[in-house]
Order: structure tokens, then sequence, then C-alpha cells
């Protein structure tokens, strides 16, 4: 699971009014390499709920990120993209869970694929 | 500009939709107002079947025409025509008369260049062929020729007239075309993506060709984020991945996106097979019920999918035991029982699937974003056109259909964002959802199309009655 994915991702048990965002439990992170297309990153960047993902990377070991004022004028800056790349779609969750916010149920990740699927109580 | 645009003859319900959606993806609108209000102009040659493979298409340039016909699959060639008639005479008058500077630059010496034959209904035989290269002594090429590889292709087009024929469209007149080639597909693909060399398939894995025209009606293209809410194995973000898209997927099923069958035969493997750029993200999710968070929105540029109807492979959604007893309460998974409890699911009908995900695309996808997937059509009885789902926040650019069988058929629907998701659409889906949750046996009876599919006959009826119903007036071809 990447960073983009978990910035997405919240937990929709039945009752739970904020379920985002989920933290992350690591138990084995790789990385994968992708290639970068400015293009994706500048059309995504606005779409990214920044402080979640800058805690998740950090969860994750990445703490190159910068944690305020992130204005879309650091997009022009190639650092910045970089960064702002390997975070979001080179860190890899490979085994470990989301926890949901409010009432800790675990959405286990096996293999790079979280199990977002709902009990049947809980949906 | 107009260029002869020639079809491979299979699909071709698929054919004019193509050349439209890449049309539109390589630029030919100039003002670009959410792919609202476009459209190709399309012309047919005098006396002409709209099914024949010939059709005249206008495209603002030659780039773009090419790019057309490259990224194409069911594209066999776009043509700059030099001249057309009824007999040879009058192609060579019509050749001679097209402006000099058009047609010198390609037959310089410096250029090799290649005539083929092509024909439609017909072949021509080795003496034949010479024959008819002779008849363009009158173009003064000063290049050599090559066959293998050479600069520029040109195309010597003869239709013969014929009457109506083993189903094929009658051509009335005999008409001659002389042209230059511009771009032709890469058919290629096909056999390099064949399924039957991927490693990881299942039942209802989409077959290349339809991947790679589904991945064009959603102008998948690198820097573009496609999903498939229903990613089984993978096979239609192959295609999008090979133009580059980065693709997204989830499936209810965890044992097809996480297990596959086995470490190098799952869906990452099918992607890694062709050097592909794998997803950026699977998981497993319920279509029904889905994960995102409530205010992300506006993010996929596309979503492809082929959605289960229940024919060859039924949808699953959350909340089963509870559906299908009508119980009131939900069943209560004891504390000790939780980590790794397998949660019942319930059968999920084609009208709440669609509904689903059409909420979904609207909420999700970007404006101007594209939502492609197929719809089951019943062809049974004299049952008039089929009416298609609609969304306000969409509108209906493309409707291909694709016979399957005596009874049923799947259509191809390309719709495009053209409103923004509203308070007021989404309240009116939650409504429509929490129906279908209290009235699911209602539903799932009315959008059953397994028993319809597979019925038996009705008694009394006449099977070969059946047969001579099903040749409907309009010809689709014999490939489905």
């Amino acid at each position: 699971m990447r960073l983009l994915t978990h910035n997405m991702l919240s937990s929709t048990i039945k009752g739970v009014s904020n379920g985002f965002p989920l933290t992350i439990e690591a138990a084995k992170v790789v990385e994968k390499q992708v290639d970068m297309n400015s293009d994706f990153l500048k059309n995504i960047f606005s779409k990214i709920e920044w402080k979640p993902f800058v805690e998740a990377a950090k969860t994750l070991g990445f703490s190159e990120l910068p944690e305020e004022d992130v204005q879309p004028s650091l997009l022009d800056s190639h650092e910045f993209l970089t960064k702002f790349h390997h975070a979001l779609l080179e860190i890899h969750l490979e085994e470990g869970a989301l926890v949901c916010p409010e009432t800790g149920r675990k959405f286990p990740v096996n293999k790079g694929i979280p199990n977002m699927l709902l009990l049947e109580d809980e949906v | 500009m107009w260029y002869m645009c020639v079809f491979f003859h299979r699909l071709l319900d698929y054919r004019k939709p193509e050349v439209e959606a890449l049309a539109q993806l390589f630029g030919a609108f100039a003002d670009d107002n959410n792919g609202d209000s476009h459209s190709v102009q399309w012309k047919l040659p005098d006396n002409f079947h709209p099914d024949n493979p010939f059709h005249f298409v206008n495209i603002p340039s030659e780039d773009i025409a090419r790019d057309i016909a490259k990224r194409s699959i069911l594209v066999k060639g776009m043509y700059e025509i030099w001249g057309e008639g009824t007999s040879y005479e009058q192609l060579e008058e019509a050749v001679n008369a097209y402006p000099e500077e058009r047609k010198l630059p390609y037959l310089t010496s410096e250029n090799t260049f290649k005539i083929n034959i092509d024909s439609f209904g017909k072949t021509f035989t080795t003496q034949e062929q010479k024959e008819l290269l002779k008849r363009l002594a009158f173009i003064p090429f000063k290049g050599r020729v090559n066959l293998r590889n050479p600069d520029h292709n040109f195309w010597f087009i003869e239709i013969d007239k014929y009457e109506a024929n083993n189903g094929l469209p009658p051509i009335v007149e005999k008409r001659i075309f002389f042209g230059r080639e511009v771009g032709a597909a890469d058919r290629k693909l096909l056999p390099t993506y064949q399924l039957k060399s991927r490693v990881y398939i299942g039942p209802t894995a989409m077959d290349a060709e339809m991947a790679f025209l589904m991945a064009n009606q959603g102008l998948a293209a690198p820097g573009k984020l496609v999903y498939d809410p229903f990613v089984g194995t993978g096979s239609v973000l192959v295609a999008a991945a090979h133009f580059g898209a980065l693709t997204m997927g989830a499936d209810i099923d965890i044992r097809v996106v996480r297990d596959g069958r086995g470490p190098d035969r799952n869906v990452w493997s099918n992607f890694k097979q062709y050097g592909l750029q794998e997803p950026i993200s699977l998981l497993r999710a319920d279509n029904n019920l889905p994960p995102w968070r409530a205010g992300l929105k506006e993010v996929f540029d596309a979503i492809i999918c082929d959605p289960p109807y229940g024919v060859r492979a039924g949808g699953r959604k959350s909340g089963g035991r509870k559906l299908l007893k009508g119980v009131v309460g939900p069943y209560t998974v004891p504390d000790d029982k939780r980590e790794g409890h397998i949660p019942s699911t319930a059968a999920y009908s084609l009208v709440e699937c669609v509904h689903d995900l059409l909420d979904l695309a609207a909420k999700m996808l970007v404006m101007g974003g594209r939502l492609v997937y197929f719809y089951p059509v019943l062809r049974e009885e004299d049952s008039p056109d089929p009416t298609f789902p609609e969304h306000p926040c969409f509108k209906l650019v493309a409707v291909s259909e694709q016979i399957l069988s005596f009874r049923y058929s799947r259509v191809l629907l390309t719709m495009v964002k053209v409103a923004t998701y509203t308070e007021e659409i989404a309240e009116s889906a939650r409504v429509m959802h929490l129906d279908f949750k209290a009235n699911h046996l209602k539903w799932l009876e009315e959008g059953n199309l397994h028993s319809a599919v597979f019925a038996p006959n009705k008694e009394g009826e006449n099977v070969d009655l059946r047969f001579s119903k099903d040749s409907k007036p309009k010809y689709r071809g014999k490939y489905v």
C-alpha cells in the first residue's frame, strides 16, 4: 500500500463519524520504484490531505517532507517533487495494519493489499 | 482535412467511437470544454453501406490522424486520398488533378516507397496485382521500391460491386481509390498481450483486444490515474498501464487480488510479465461501501471496468446473513473470532451495482473524466431499444454493442463527467442506497439476468423460429 492510497482511505464502520486518517502499524516496509510523472504529481497535489500524509511518511521512516506552509508553488521545485513522488508512490507498506482512529479496529495489510472489507456487525 | 479511415472488419460498433475517443485524446478539438458537444465528422464513399470498412473522417491535422491510427486497435490505416473514381480513367484524372505540392514531396528520388493493393470481399491473384500496378504508371514515382521498410506506403484500393452476400452489406458500384498512408494500427500488441500466454487469468478476464478498446475509450495516458473497482486479475488495468496510465484496483474477493495462484502468479505478476508499471494500489473493498474518506473527490481520470452482472460471475456485497434472512439485528461476531473472520456476503443486483458505480464515478472522477463500463442487454422478444443508465453528472458519448449469445449482448458505455457532484445528488444516492438495503430481495429479482439468459425455451415455441428471429435486420459482423 502506497501513501497515496493511505491518504484516500478511511474507516467506514457504521457509527464512526471520522475514520480518517487511519493510523499505520508497520511490520514490513519496502521501496518500489515508480517512474516520476510531474503532471500527475501536480494534479494530485491539491487532493492530498497534507498533515496526515506527512505523519504517515514519518511512521514509515521518511521525514524529509515539509510539514507546514505547503504552497502549490513548491511544485516548481524539482527537489520537492522528487521527495513528494518518493513519499507518495514509492514507499510501500507490505505487511502491517491500518487502525481506525475511533474504534481501534485493525484493517490488516498483507502482501501490500489493505483489506477494507467490514464484518457483518460493522456494516 | 478529410482522410480515408479503413477499419479492420470486426467489432463494427466499436470502430468509430474508438477514433472519436482518440481524436479527443490527441487534441483534435481545440477549445476543450470537458469533452462537451465534440464530435468527429464522418462521411461514407458514395453508395457504401455504413458497416463497410471504408470511411472518410475529418481530422484537423496529419499528425493527429497518424497518432490516432497508431494507437488504435481497429483502424487498419488512415490514408490521404489522392484520387478516386468508378473507373481507372476517372482515377487517373482525379490523381492528376490533385495538388502537386501534396504529391511531389513523397515522390522524390530520396524516398523509398511501396504500393499496397487492398480490396474488400475479394482477393487478387499475383497476375491481377501486376496488371493493377501497371495502371499506376502515370504517377511519376522517382524513388526506389522498398517492400520491407518503405518511407511511404501507398494504397491502391479497388472495391467491386456485389450483391449482399453471406451477411456482408452490398456494394452498389465499383469504386477505386489511391492514397498515401498516414498511419496504421499496431496489431502486434494483441499477440503480445493475448490471454492464453498471460500468467494469471480468471474466468472473466477481459480479452486483450477489448481491454485495449476500453482503455482507449477511457483515454488512458501517462500522468492519468485509472481505477477499476472490479479489478479481478487486472486485465483491464494491464491495458491502461500499457498506455502509460497509473492504475488502481479494488475487488471484494481477497483471494484474487492478494493471493492469486502463488508468488509469481498474481495480479502484480501480470504487470511484471509485460514490463509495465505495477498498479499504484490494489485493495480489497466493497463497491457497495467504498472505503474512501469523506472529503475525497475528483481524483480519478477514468474508471474503467466490467461490472459483475450475474451471467458469468455474480456480484457480491457486504452484509450477507442479515439481508438474506431478513433478520433485524445483524450477526455479531464474537470477540475471540474477529481475527481472521470471513464476513458473509450477499448477492449484488445489477441495478444496485450500476447505481453504486455511477455514484462513485460522479464523485471520484475529475471533470471531463470518463466512466467506461459494460452493461448487459437482453435481446429476447420484440424488446424495444434498450435504455441505458443515466446520471445528472454524466453525458453518454459512446454505445458499442457486442453480441454474446442469442439472448443477450453486452454494450460498452462511455460516459463523460460534465457536471460537479452536488449535495443533492449525494443525498438522493444515499436514499437510494438505503432503499436497496431495505428491499434487497425485490431488487435482486428484478435484476436477475442469469435466469433470463439461461432459462429454457418457452414451451411450444418453434426452435427454427428462434433462429430466424435472431437475425436482426442490422448486420453486425460475424465476430463477437
